[in-house]
């Protein structure tokens, strides 16, 4: 072969607001985390330092991860729809792309999370036959959401195919 | 084999009306009513097995009449109500074939009533156990075979089970339901070619596996069970004492050891005769694929060709070295769970039986070369083998420091723990050896894994979607797994640890104008692709 074939990266980006989402997420995790070690902390004065140490070493982890891990994400996270094909990229350390044809969907869902809700994010999965074989766009805005799910229920009705 | 049965010869509801159920005039019909007292005697069976250590127990404390006083009354009012709720049951039960639908309602208080298209129905599996076959039913399940992990939690509405009828009006069920031409139940019907046959010398393959040990270990686990209800758990205890004083520590170890053995090897015997007497595969006129096995109780399932998506070679590291393999069918509409035996068309047997009835049901060659995967991935499996035996040397190390254990149990540890070294390395290079992918005519060939290897061949029409996937160590050797989605058996299987270019341009050429669009090929002098690819809008 002449060269290296490689995947290339789908076409499109998620919307930027879902930085602040994941943000929302990770802060959360944090917080689940470092406020009932915070309490144990406060409330066992013997044990305090085992408690309050772990805590501000988890929630620095947390304020960097929260910080840095997001643009990192965004800059991974693609989609790209065509005529015969939903492409996704996504993972981060273990990278995994995601091709299922339009002949083969079944059916095209749009989810808002309440936590999606509040940043105006919507996530589209689209699911064939294979149970292993669904395909999530994750953090797009709702309204490009909805426009999208209505094109992909549109080109699935107007490509033939028996979805297995 | 089967036990001579009048509703044999029945071939219609009306015939099997005389052999119990009664028709109204809508059609209904209503199981068979020996279904009752094959509850009664399984009932009657299970409580005398629970019964007799009871009388024991209580009968050697105080004395055996006090014993029987109670545990009879109590066997009497446990069958009593068994038989009586299933009385219930059969009476409230009825199914019925319309032409459009089959039917079935069940239930006094809480009626269910489930209803399945005809047109959707792809499998009719018959089974019947011990005390079935003695009354001559059998239990009839009917499915669609459609995905319900999109509906979600609970049984699955598209299952229906008829418990149970007389094995001639199940046949006859079969026949219509699957659109077939009805099938006697000795199988002699013209038209009927016959696959693959049992023979028994297959049985040597049944002690081959991982279940030799865990089927001991629960026959020892038994055991001790057992004792501790007659409250002598000290006994394995003063035997073992016993015995290594009179014949030595060593000696006394491999005898244990091979009494173990041994144990294991008659238990999967047995369970393998009982599962697979009889096997027989055939071929129905009209594409089915039908399997029948079963020394007590009897199994029938049956496939539709037009829904098979490929077939599994299975060669678990026992059964390979002996020189044979399993074969699976890969289709869409059995049970989801690859692992369930409904999926298995051969048991274990010679790989040129396997071989012809790969070709037989899917015309595939098994055995061909396959393209191998870089050497970077010998080198992953080798690295985990070497991580796993580092482990394994710290704990060793750590025992022999940290517990004051006798030296004869420190040298039997030790040489365990260097035998388990040695093994895990082989088998990284064996798990390396198994890699390989390739085309075969219209399948996708994919085969891997080394305690447990599978060769798959997927019908290329099947695929239904891609899932590639790179991990960071991945990317660093070079490597990438390439999984295909299909809505048949494990419903993914993959490619994995082949070269990161090669198993692109192997997934474009499996299933033209999937992957193409998202392909770029590009000269190697570019160092960072991905950055490249940023500077894209």
């Amino acid at each position: 072969m002449s060269g290296a074939t490689r995947l290339r990266p789908p076409r499109n980006w998620l919307d930027q607001r879902v930085m602040a989402w994941w943000r929302a997420q990770v802060g959360v995790l944090t917080a689940v985390v470092v406020v009932p070690l915070l309490i144990l902390g406060l409330l066992i004065a013997p044990a305090r330092a085992w408690f309050l140490i772990p805590a501000a070493v988890l929630a620095v982890i947390g304020l960097l991860g929260l910080l840095l891990l997001p643009p990192w994400w965004f800059r991974i996270h693609r989609w790209e729809v065509t005529d015969l094909a939903v492409y996704t990229r996504g993972g981060v350390l273990w990278q995994v792309w995601r091709v299922a044809p339009m002949s083969r969907i079944q059916t095209v869902d749009t989810v808002r999370g309440p936590l999606q809700r509040a940043f105006g994010l919507s996530t589209v999965t689209v699911t064939t036959a294979s149970s292993a074989g669904a395909v999530k766009i994750e953090g797009l805005d709702h309204e490009q959401a909805a426009e999208l799910a209505e094109e992909l229920t549109r080109i699935t009705h107007n490509t033939p195919g028996d979805a297995t | 084999m089967n036990r001579p049965d009048p509703a044999d010869s029945a071939s219609g509801p009306a015939a099997a009306s005389t052999a119990g159920p009664a028709t109204d005039e809508d059609g209904w019909l209503a199981l068979h009513r020996d279904t009752v007292k094959v509850t009664g005697v399984w009932v009657f069976v299970l409580a005398l097995g629970g019964a007799v250590p009871t009388t024991y127990g209580i009968g050697s404390g105080t004395s055996y009449g006090v014993a029987l006083a109670w545990v009879v009354p109590a066997v009497v009012l446990v069958v009593a109500a068994a038989v009586i709720a299933d009385y219930v049951r059969w009476r409230h039960s009825r199914f019925r074939v319309t032409p459009t639908r089959m039917e079935l309602h069940k239930g006094m208080v809480f009626t269910t009533k489930r209803s399945l298209a005809r047109e959707r129905i792809r499998t009719v599996d018959l089974s019947a156990d011990p005390v079935q076959r003695v009354f001559g039913l059998v239990k009839v399940s009917i499915g669609t075979g459609e995905q319900v992990e999109a509906g979600g939690a609970g049984q699955s509405p598209q299952t229906l089970v008829l418990d149970s009828v007389a094995r001639g009006e199940g046949e006859w069920l079969r026949a219509l339901l699957l659109d077939r031409a009805p099938v006697a139940a000795d199988g002699t019907e013209s038209g009927v070619r016959v696959l693959a046959r049992w023979d028994p010398v297959w049985l040597r393959f049944a002690p081959l596996s991982f279940w030799t040990f865990a089927l001991a270990g629960v026959a020892v686990g038994g055991l001790f069970q057992v004792l501790n209800w007659f409250g002598r758990e000290s006994l394995p205890v003063d035997v073992t004492r016993d015995v290594v004083e009179e014949i030595g520590a060593t000696q006394t170890l491999l005898l244990f050891a091979g009494v173990f053995v041994l144990v294991g090897v008659v238990a999967t015997l047995a369970f393998s005769l009982e599962a697979w007497w009889a096997y027989r595969l055939e071929r129905e006129p009209g594409g089915t694929l039908r399997v029948r096995r079963g020394l007590l109780t009897t199994r029938s399932v049956s496939i539709e060709e037009q829904r098979v998506r490929g077939v599994e070679i299975v060669e678990p590291l026992g059964v390979r070295s002996a020189g044979a393999a399993r074969v699976d069918v890969v289709t869409t509409g059995l049970r989801a769970d690859p692992k369930s035996e409904a999926s298995t068309l051969l048991p274990a047997a010679p790989m040129t039986v396997a071989a012809s009835v790969a070709a037989a049901v899917a015309g595939i060659r098994p055995g061909g070369r396959l393209r191998r995967h870089p050497a970077t991935a010998r080198t992953r499996r080798l690295r985990w083998a070497l991580a796993a035996d580092a482990v394994l040397a710290a704990v060793v190390a750590w025992l022999a420091v940290a517990s004051p254990v006798r030296d004869f149990w420190a040298i039997v540890l030790t040489v365990l723990a260097a035998g388990c070294a040695v093994a895990l390395v082989v088998l990284a290079g064996d798990a390396y050896g198994s890699l390989g992918h390739d085309l075969d005519g219209d399948f996708l060939v994919a085969r891997k894994g080394s305690v447990r290897r599978a060769t798959v061949y997927l019908q290329r029409q099947g695929i239904i979607g891609w899932r590639v996937s790179q991990s960071v160590f991945q990317r660093r050797a070079g490597l990438m797994t390439l999984t295909a989605t299909t809505a048949a058996g494990a419903r993914r299987y993959s490619v994995i640890d082949a070269d990161e270019h090669e198993v692109l341009e192997f997934g474009a050429e499996a299933v033209p104008g999937l992957l193409d669009p998202f392909l770029v090929h590009e000269r190697p002098i570019v160092d960072h692709p991905e950055q490249a690819a940023f500077r894209e809008p």
